[in-house]
């Protein structure tokens, strides 16, 4: 479902990913990690359509269509969905509103009509049961004032809305302590679905023991440098990354 | 400068055929008020640039038409109904006139008058001595000085001490016909330890005139006036409205001043505060095309104790242009002093512009004030997390627009305004769809 062949990308004319090569299955979970300043988070934005980046080399295709070439919101309609590491306060526009406003494009960008006022209602209070949240997160100005736990939390309850097709989940679970953690792994797990794919960013292992990837990758200065099984974590979280990022070069 | 004296003389030439039939002409007090204003008009003609309260607001287009007041005309009835709001009592004023026929006064209780100013000039006008002018002077700039020589109505309310409206009151100024000079004086009198909430609503049917309205409140003791400005002329109207309070001690005024409508406006919100009163003003312009939105507020802290909070925001696009004045004033013998200033702008297109312009004058040493002033556009990260929903940018940066400038209809407790307030406001935003 995703293919990223060869990618390059520079910010400013500096090269973060040098030709990184990732295919994710449907139904598959794919963690990446690596340390500070791989190109980890470049990747994930450079996916969603982020503008400061530049491609310069490489193909992304997504469901068999070129993803590079459609605008940020058409990726979003198509299924991609991107919960951020720092989520953006909006004051002024509720969750709720936001959440009607995304599920309405993406229903319209599929021929569908609006969603039925009260069938919303019931969707995304059943989402809000599924995160442990307070029915008034809804209506509060989307993340203004939120702690860093019901940010990553409301990026979650958003994609449980949106059931997106690809959804990458980056530094998810930075800033979380455990509680919170075990919510938003609860959360992603019950999201997981034949047609449904994860790409996890992370910077510890330790998200991966609530959230059990099928694909462990190293992303070691813009490349991926060795990729195995959930085996490949611990071996990380053991030895550190720097027996592996001599193998970048 | 030749428009500006042929223009000053039309009014003037006009003046003497219409100063017998104004209201009041046997009062020797109101007559000296109008010669004031009148031989200040004479001398200087309509406020300009040179004039440092008006150095971002040029009237000279005003110069262009001579306007000049009209009778009492039809009125479009279903029309006027989407403005009236119904949990209220209202007053209408058409071209300036008191009209009882279409006003909803009744059920109104006992401790509340709300009478035609022409009206009470008539059957009572000693009522008035020494609290008409007393709130504002002519001196104060020429469009008062106008509005004081040339008013023919407006309203009289008054709050009996320890009396409350028990509804909002709803003043609508209607003006229905083109090149229409409509002056209104308004009287707010709400004496001590009573509370009335108002709202005034500025419609026109009519493409092109002028409003001059001069508001005078004047508070009781430990009383409480909630004021709503909904400012929603018609899209070449020229606004001039000025709203002028004397606080007694203890008392609590409000002001919400929303400008959204005309071509060219200006927005006097002055208030002086006595011992331990409180005062906010709070407002939004929204201005496109070529319109051009001024507020200009003063807070005057003469006694301790009194406490003020301003917070206004402008949103600015195409080639409009606001302008945001707010002076606050401490005098010597105020202390503890608690006074904070905020304006907040948003600029959406290279061509509009704000200028804003806090002025904090304090003469005693304890006091705690603070003002802040922001320019800027929306922010691309917010924009990109809409988008990264599903949310193209169009109607992202609506979306952002629409909710920078809700907040302060959010600070709007009446429902029915608040519901009159955002539909004005998503007319402004098309691609919001709520």
């Amino acid at each position: 479902m995703l293919s990223i062949k060869n990618l390059h990308v520079t910010i400013n004319d500096k090269p973060i990913l040098k030709g990184l090569t990732l295919d994710i299955n449907p139904g598959e979970v794919h963690a990446i990690m690596g340390p500070n300043g791989a190109g980890k988070s470049t990747l994930s934005h450079v996916l969603s359509g982020k503008p400061g980046y530049t491609v310069t080399e490489g193909s992304v295709t997504y469901d068999g269509k070129d993803l590079l070439e459609m605008d940020p919101e058409v990726r979003a309609r198509e299924g991609v969905f991107l919960a951020f590491q720092y989520p953006v306060e909006i004051p002024g526009v509720s969750n709720i509103y936001l959440l009607k406003a995304a599920l309405n494009a993406m229903r319209k960008h599929k021929g569908l009509p609006e969603v039925d006022a009260m069938d919303f209602l019931t969707i995304v209070k059943s989402k809000v049961k599924l995160l442990q949240m307070d029915e008034k997160f809804l209506y509060r100005a989307v993340n203004e004032g939120f702690s860093g736990g019901e940010k990553k939390r409301n990026e979650i309850l958003q994609a449980a809305v949106l059931e997106p097709k690809l959804c990458i989940l980056d530094e998810t679970d930075s800033g979380l302590d455990i509680d919170a953690l075990r919510i938003v792994s609860d959360g992603v797990n019950s999201l997981r679905a034949a047609e449904r794919s994860f790409l996890m960013i992370t910077h510890y292992q330790r998200l991966l023991d609530y959230i059990k990837p099928d694909v462990v990758h190293v992303l070691a200065d813009g490349k991926i440098v060795k990729s195995g099984g959930p085996e490949l974590a611990l071996e990380l979280e053991e030895k550190g990354y720097s027996w592996l990022e001599g193998q970048a070069a | 400068m030749i428009a500006a004296e042929q223009s000053a003389y039309s009014y003037l030439s006009a003046y003497q055929d219409l100063a017998p039939s104004l209201p009041g002409v046997d009062q020797p007090w109101l007559q000296q008020l109008r010669a004031e204003g009148l031989a200040a008009f004479a001398e200087r003609g309509f406020p300009n640039i040179r004039e440092e309260e008006w150095r971002y607001t040029n009237l000279s287009a005003l110069n262009k038409t001579v306007f000049a007041p009209v009778a009492e005309q039809g009125i479009d009835a279903a029309w006027l109904q989407s403005y009236r709001l119904e949990d209220a009592y209202s007053v209408v004023l058409v071209n300036g006139r008191y009209v009882a026929g279409l006003s909803a006064l009744s059920g109104l209780n006992d401790g509340v008058s709300v009478r035609s100013l022409a009206e009470v000039l008539a059957q009572n006008p000693a009522a008035l001595a020494g609290k008409l002018g007393q709130a504002v002077a002519s001196s104060e700039h020429n469009l008062v000085a106008f509005n004081t020589a040339w008013f023919a109505d407006g309203v009289v309310i008054e709050v009996a001490a320890k009396q409350q409206l028990d509804k909002p009151l709803q003043i609508l100024h209607v003006v229905t016909e083109a090149n229409a000079l409509v002056v209104s004086r308004n009287l707010f009198l709400v004496n001590d330890q009573a509370e009335a909430e108002i709202i005034e609503t500025y419609v026109g049917s009519a493409d092109s005139y002028f409003t001059v309205s001069v508001n005078e409140c004047l508070l009781g003791r430990n009383a409480g006036l909630t004021f709503y400005k909904a400012q929603l002329e018609a899209a070449k109207a020229q606004h001039f409205g000025g709203t002028y309070v004397k606080q007694a001690p203890d008392s609590r005024f409000a002001h919400h001043n929303f400008a959204l409508g005309s071509l060219l406006a200006r927005s006097d919100i002055h208030s002086d505060l006595d011992k331990a009163s409180a005062c906010t003003l709070n407002g939004l312009f929204v201005a496109s095309g070529r319109q051009h939105l001024d507020n200009h507020t003063r807070i005057n802290h003469l006694q301790p104790y009194a406490i003020s909070r301003e917070f206004y925001k402008g949103v600015l696009d195409k080639k409009a242009r606001g302008v945001f004045q707010g002076r606050v004033v401490v005098a010597e013998g105020a202390q503890h002093t608690d006074s904070e200033m905020n304006n907040r702008n948003l600029l959406l297109s290279a061509d509009a512009e704000v200028d804003t312009k806090p002025q904090l004058e304090i003469y005693n040493d304890d006091v705690k004030c603070s003002h802040g002033v922001t320019v800027g556009q929306l922010e691309e990260k917010s924009v990109f997390y809409l988008q990264s929903r599903g949310v193209d940018a169009e109607t992202a940066r609506n979306i952002l627009t629409f909710a920078f400038a809700n907040e302060m209809a959010d600070k709007v407790e009446n429902a029915e305004l608040k519901g009159l307030l955002l539909q004005e406001l998503l007319a402004r935003f098309p691609a919001m769809n709520l």
